[in-house]
Order: structure tokens, then C-alpha cells, then sequence
């Protein structure tokens, strides 16, 4: 322990004699590892976040495609839908996309009953008759509008529309609502000109989630022109996001990874003269290779756990404490509604360990091995070689 | 052996940072998981939501999960791609439980 | 006096069997007792460096055998000539090579780094060293702020910490002024007087001419032309 402790000391000297260098190395292998951490641990929540919630989502949501296009869906599907074994309620949803002009923003329109009780996830009150809308706080915040104000669209017919603001969604709730209109069902079928009996899609509810696959076969069979998604596909949607493959992880990684690697190719491509110089008085005054190999190895691991250590603690404080608002603006590409994100700080150890292994063993062996050579050859040869 | 003293001091230091975080991390997740997981499962329920309400640039950015493979073509094969949304949406695989076997049946015969 | 080094039918060649094979050491047997300050005298090329690398520990003979204090060192596994080149040897090289950039202290604690000696025991080592030496006041500053004199008393300083029987020194006075060289000749001696053993190699005539010379060992081509025995 005592050597160990005084090899360090010296590892900690000769890295100080290039201050300013190991300094610029912690601050950019820093800046790497909370780039990459801030990624893994973004998605990670949104992904826990995604899943844990959307498991009350419905068991099967029944889509038409015409054409290979999504379709509206006849309404009377449903009642066919409900004679089957094992299926509890079945509604037909309505609902669309509304591009807003004005403000160059997507909202998703809803229609609910307007029985539907209130939430504790909405401020003020539930639509509750024609002519009022519950919105999202993204949507509020684009009209500059709050509760009481109206909310004025324009229709299929280009004719403007307006209701009254009853309701708002909480915050806390913007990662599923900030684009969000709430309107009756009448409302909504005037606005959007659907015709009557026609929905968007059918959502389903299966009392034995492990007959949710057969019931959607069933679906399938019922009504060839049907696409019925079921929960665990939709789950698996998110899983999946954020996942390597995806063009974007990747790239990032990558690069991410070729710049890493760039800089410890750098370090491995050889020792300056004067750290050869350095290591053959070492080993002639009685240093054996173990003690140069370690020495090495040690100014490596005060590099790499520092720099590691640091970018962790930066990366958490950036995406959990302060809405990761560095990552935003890659993350948001063309959405002009994208919610500020409050996440759940959760976190998959795995991948942290993946990371550290992915980083700080290159950089150690990038320190040591160039070492290598000297740090094995006879002290006279070195020293031959001033 | 001051060096070595104060490195290991910043080391502890970092590791006491990291222990706090670790430590809000888990209370973060145990309060979002008591006052708020419940309130938004509720949301999801009975709104029947599927998707976050992350990238509203596409229907098939907006809602990926029931997004047909087709989507991405929007209304012609030559439409933008959404970036980075398109991208960070990792391909889906076929929806499995949605597949039907089809077997011919023979004339006149039984099954 | 018993032997401490001694060297029987030593060969050292290197770039071996290729074009640029070069033969340092041809056939070299020299015994050198314990206490004695010995020099070897030779132009350069005459092979008293390689000669010194292999006594010391630092290199190993192509043939031939090397023993140190009774132990015969030339096949030992690198760690074990490592200890024994920290325990036994104290260096003092032609360019002094000394660390630039760190401090007198430090230099002189080098080589007990890897050691298992605690912190306390190296810096009363060094304290002791420094006080006799008498550059006690530069301890803390860095080499390259002293003066040629006392960089060279930080290299022998550096050579004694580890309280070793031997000193080797190659070419020492090389880059001296005469002064300087009686003043470093004269620790040497004064170290000799307390039974260390001193080998030196050099072509100063001032240096083997000196009284701490006890014998001359005369080189040239690689071989040991006078001198060999004590």
C-alpha cells in the first residue's frame, strides 16, 4: 500500500509537470463522458417513463388502412368487436392533428365524453359541453392564452372556430399532454368534418392481458382491412426508441467514440523522447518494469476516474436538475411544442458501467502500452539511445 | 505526500457528489412514483393515450407506436424526413401478434 | 579484501548477428574487492560504459557471468536485478540525469519510490543527505534552477539514499571545470574512506591520477589491457 501510494505521488508530480495539457485532457474527456452519459441517462428515463405509464394505455387500439393509408373506422366495427369472448369496453376514439398556421405548431385534438370525470392531472375542469376545449400547456403557451380565454381554430371549411378554455393540463403531465386539445365529440366531428358513424381508431379492452394477441387475431380475421396494435407493441415501441440502431444513438456514439478513440490513438502512438529519457533513469536507478508499469497505469487512472467521475456527476445535473437544456435543441429537431423535461431520475447502472468500461480502459491502456516497450527494455539500451 | 492527499480529497469529494446524487435519484424516482405515476397512469386510461407527446412535427414522429410502416412516406415517396425525430425512432420490428397464417383450403374437402 | 564484483569471460555484443554487429566486450574477467576505488581508463569506444552497465546490473552479457557480493546476477529475472541495483548501487552518470522539472528533493527520494520504505524514513534519508552535501536550503527548489555544482551533488546525493555498498560513476568529471572535479573526487574519496566501493570509468587523466584511485584498469577495443587484477 505504501508503494502504491508513493508511486502515485510521483504519477501525480510528472502530471503536473504538463499542467496545463492534463488539464485541457480532463476537460475535454470530461466534456465526452457527460455528452455521452447525458444521452443514456435522458433516454433511459424517458424510456422507464414511457413504459411504466403507458401499461394502463389500452390493450388494443384498432386502426383501417385504405390503401395502405390509415383510414377512419366504421363505428359499428365495435359492436362486432364486443361480441368477442374475453373483450370488456370498446369505444371508438376520434381524434386528429391540427396544423396552426399561425403559430407554425401540431396540435393532437381529442374528443372525450363529456361525462368523463376530472382528472387531477388538469387544473381548472374537464370539458364538459360544446364550445369548451381542455388544452395542453405547450398549446396555451403558443396562443398565450389561460383558462377562461378562447382558443380560436380554424375549421375543415376554413371557417374559425373558437371555445372556451375550462381546463388546463398540469406540468407535471406535459410529456404526454403538452400538445394536447380536449373537445367534445360533437365538437370535434364538426370541426374536422367527419362524417357520422366513422371514428379514428377503436380502442379495445381485454379482461386476460395474455389473450390480448388472440383477441387482436381475432380483430384481424373479423376485419381483414383492420391493423389492430396491442399494448405490448406499443410498449415495445419504446424500448426500442432511443435504441443503437437507431440513426441517431448511433451517430452520436459513434462519433462520440471515434473522438475518444482519436485522442487515445494520439497517446498511443508513441512516448515522447523525453518520457523515454525519464523512464530509463527510473529503471537505472532501481525502478523494474512493474513500477514503471504502474506508475503509468497510475497517472492513467487519475486521468480517466477523475475525468469519469466529474462527467457523470456533470451529465446528471444536467439532465435531471436542469431539463437537460443542452440536449433540447438536438433532441427537438422540428417540433416547435416540445415539452421541458422533468424527468424521473431513473437510472440503468449497466449502462454506466458500460461506459466507464468503454472509456476508461482505452484510455489506460492508450498510457500504458506505448510505455511498454521501454518500460521492458534494459536501462543501458535506453540510455544508449539519448 | 500532499499531492497525493489532495487528489485522493477531490476523488472523495466527487464520490460524496455522486453518493448524493445517486441519493436524489432514488428519492426522485420514489416521489415521482407516489404522487405522479399514478396521476398520469390515470391520464393515460382514461384519455386511451399511447404515445408522448415528444416530437409534433409528423404523425409518425407524434405517434410512433401506431405508426404503419408507410408513414414515413407521408404523402409522397420523395417527403422530407423528420430530423432528428425520424432518426431517433429506431426501425419497428413486424408486429408479431398481428400476423395471420394463410392456408389453402382444398375444394370441396374439409379442413 | 573479498571480492564484491567480479566478471569471468564476459562478452557483450550488440545488433547480434546482423551486418551492424558490434563487439563491446570481448572476453573480460576483472575482480574488484570490497573498499576499493577502482577506475577504468580508456578512449572512447573502449568499451568502459558497457563494462559498467553489466557490473551494475543495468545490462546483461551475451556470454560470459557477472557476479555481484557472491550471487551471480547475469540471468536473474529482471525484478530481482532491479532490487539489486536499488539495494546494492548507487549511480552517478556522465550527464547526471537528473528529472529537470522536479524538485532537489524529489530527484534524491527517486529511487525509493517503489520501495516499501515509509514517507517519514525516506525524508530523514534525505534531510541527512542533504545536511552532509550541504545544499539543505535547495531542497525545495527545481533542478533547473541550480547551479552545475550542485546539480552534481544532487546526483551523488540521489546515488547514496539508498545507502548502497557500490557507487558507479561513468565519466563524472566530463562536464566539469577543475574545480568542480576536485570537489566531486573528493566526496567520492571521503565516501571510499567509509568502505564504500567506488568504481569509476574515465579518460580524465586528473581523475586516475587522483590519490582515492587505488587501481587502474586499462581498456581498449573491448578488452582489459592492464590492470585486472588487484
Amino acid at each position: 500500500m505504501t508503494r502504491l501510494l508513493k508511486i502515485l505521488e510521483y504519477s501525480l508530480c510528472s502530471l503536473a509537470r504538463r499542467k496545463f495539457k492534463n488539464f485541457s485532457i480532463i476537460i475535454i474527456y470530461s466534456f465526452t463522458i457527460a455528452a455521452l452519459a447525458s444521452i443514456l441517462l435522458l433516454t433511459h428515463s424517458l424510456k422507464e417513463i414511457a413504459i411504466n405509464v403507458l401499461v394502463d394505455g389500452p390493450d388494443i387500439v384498432v386502426q383501417r388502412l385504405a390503401g395502405g393509408r390509415h383510414d377512419p373506422i366504421p363505428v359499428h366495427y365495435a359492436q362486432d368487436i364486443a361480441k368477442l369472448p374475453g373483450v370488456g369496453r370498446v369505444n371508438p376514439r376520434l381524434w386528429g392533428y391540427y396544423y396552426d398556421s399561425l403559430y407554425q405548431t401540431n396540435y393532437t385534438i381529442l374528443a372525450v365524453h363529456q361525462d368523463l370525470p376530472s382528472l387531477e392531472m388538469v387544473e381548472g375542469r374537464m370539458v364538459a359541453a360544446n364550445g369548451e376545449c381542455t388544452v395542453g400547456q405547450g398549446v396555451a403557451k403558443a396562443q398565450n392564452a389561460e383558462i377562461g380565454d378562447e382558443l380560436l381554430l380554424i375549421n375543415s371549411t376554413g371557417v374559425g372556430y373558437s371555445c372556451e378554455i375550462n381546463g388546463m393540463f398540469k406540468a407535471r403531465s406535459n410529456l404526454w399532454t403538452n400538445d394536447l386539445i380536449l373537445f367534445t365529440e360533437k365538437d370535434l366531428q364538426g370541426f374536422f368534418a367527419m362524417p357520422a358513424g366513422l371514428a379514428t381508431d377503436i380502442t379495445v379492452e381485454v379482461f386476460n392481458p395474455r389473450e390480448i394477441p388472440l383477441v387482436a387475431e381475432k380483430i384481424k380475421r373479423l376485419f381483414p382491412d383492420t391493423r389492430p396494435v396491442t399494448i405490448n407493441e406499443i410498449l415495445h415501441t419504446y424500448e426500442s426508441v432511443f435504441n443503437w440502431r437507431s440513426g441517431m444513438m448511433l451517430t452520436i456514439f459513434a462519433s462520440s467514440l471515434i473522438a475518444f478513440s482519436i485522442l487515445a490513438w494520439d497517446k498511443a502512438t508513441g512516448i515522447s523522447g523525453e518520457e523515454k529519457r525519464e523512464i530509463g533513469i527510473l529503471k537505472a536507478i532501481g525502478w523494474d518494469t512493474s513500477d514503471i508499469l504502474t506508475l503509468k497505469l497510475s497517472e492513467g487512472s487519475v486521468i480517466s476516474i477523475t475525468s469519469f467521475l466529474l462527467g457523470i456527476s456533470v451529465a446528471y445535473i444536467h439532465v435531471f436538475l436542469l431539463g437537460a437544456p443542452l440536449l433540447v435543441p438536438v433532441l427537438k429537431g422540428w417540433s416547435v411544442l416540445f415539452p421541458p423535461l422533468q424527468l424521473a431520475p431513473y437510472i440503468d447502472m449497466y449502462q454506466i458501467f458500460a461506459l466507464a468500461f468503454l472509456t476508461i480502459v482505452p484510455y489506460m491502456a492508450s498510457t500504458v502500452l506505448p510505455a511498454w516497450k521501454s518500460a521492458i527494455t534494459d536501462p543501458e539500451s535506453i540510455m544508449r539511445g539519448w | 505526500m500532499i499531492r497525493t492527499r489532495l487528489f485522493l480529497s477531490c476523488i472523495a469529494f466527487l464520490l460524496v457528489v455522486l453518493a448524493i446524487l445517486a441519493l436524489h435519484s432514488q428519492q426522485g424516482k420514489q416521489v415521482w412514483i407516489t404522487q405522479e405515476l399514478a396521476a398520469n397512469q390515470d391520464l393515460v386510461a382514461r384519455l386511451a393515450l399511447t404515445d408522448l407527446a415528444l416530437w409534433t412535427e409528423a404523425r409518425y414522429t407524434r405517434h410512433p407506436a401506431l405508426a404503419d410502416f408507410f408513414s414515413p412516406f407521408q404523402d409522397a415517396p420523395a417527403s422530407f424526413e423528420h430530423f432528428p425525430a425520424g432518426s431517433i425512432i429506431a426501425p419497428r420490428l413486424p408486429a408479431v401478434s398481428t400476423t395471420l397464417r394463410v392456408r389453402k383450403r382444398p375444394l370441396g374437402g374439409s379442413r | 579484501m573479498p571480492p564484491i564484483i567480479k566478471t569471468q569471460q564476459v562478452n557483450k555484443y550488440y545488433n547480434r548477428h546482423r551486418a551492424d554487429e558490434v563487439r563491446a566486450l570481448a572476453d573480460v574477467s576483472l575482480t574488484i574487492s570490497q573498499g576499493e576505488a577502482l577506475a577504468l581508463n580508456g578512449a572512447s569506444g573502449s568499451g568502459k560504459t558497457t563494462l559498467l552497465s553489466l557490473i551494475g546490473g543495468m545490462a546483461r552479457p551475451t556470454s560470459g557471468t557477472v557476479s555481484i557480493l557472491d550471487k551471480e546476477v547475469s540471468r536473474l529475472p529482471e525484478r530481482f536485478l532491479a532490487d539489486i541495483r536499488r539495494q546494492t548501487f548507487g549511480f552517478i552518470f556522465q550527464q547526471l540525469n537528473l528529472i529537470r522539472d522536479i524538485s532537489v528533493l524529489e530527484n534524491i527520494q527517486l529511487p525509493l519510490y517503489p520501495s516499501a520504505i515509509p514517507i517519514a524514513e525516506m525524508n530523514r534519508r534525505a534531510e541527512e543527505i542533504l545536511t552532509r552535501l550541504d545544499i539543505s536550503t535547495k531542497a525545495r527548489l527545481k533542478v533547473s534552477a541550480l547551479s552545475g555544482g550542485e546539480q552534481q551533488r544532487v546526483a551523488i546525493a540521489r546515488a547514496l539514499i539508498n545507502r548502497p555498498q557500490i557507487i558507479i560513476a561513468d565519466e563524472p568529471t566530463a562536464h566539469l571545470d577543475s574545480s568542480l572535479a576536485g570537489e566531486l573526487l573528493e566526496i567520492l574519496s571521503e565516501l571510499n574512506r567509509e568502505g564504500k566501493t567506488v568504481v569509476l570509468a574515465t579518460h580524465d587523466p586528473f581523475v586516475s591520477s587522483h590519490r582515492l584511485i587505488d587501481r587502474i584498469v586499462r581498456m581498449r577495443d573491448g578488452r582489459i589491457i592492464g590492470g585486472a587484477t588487484g
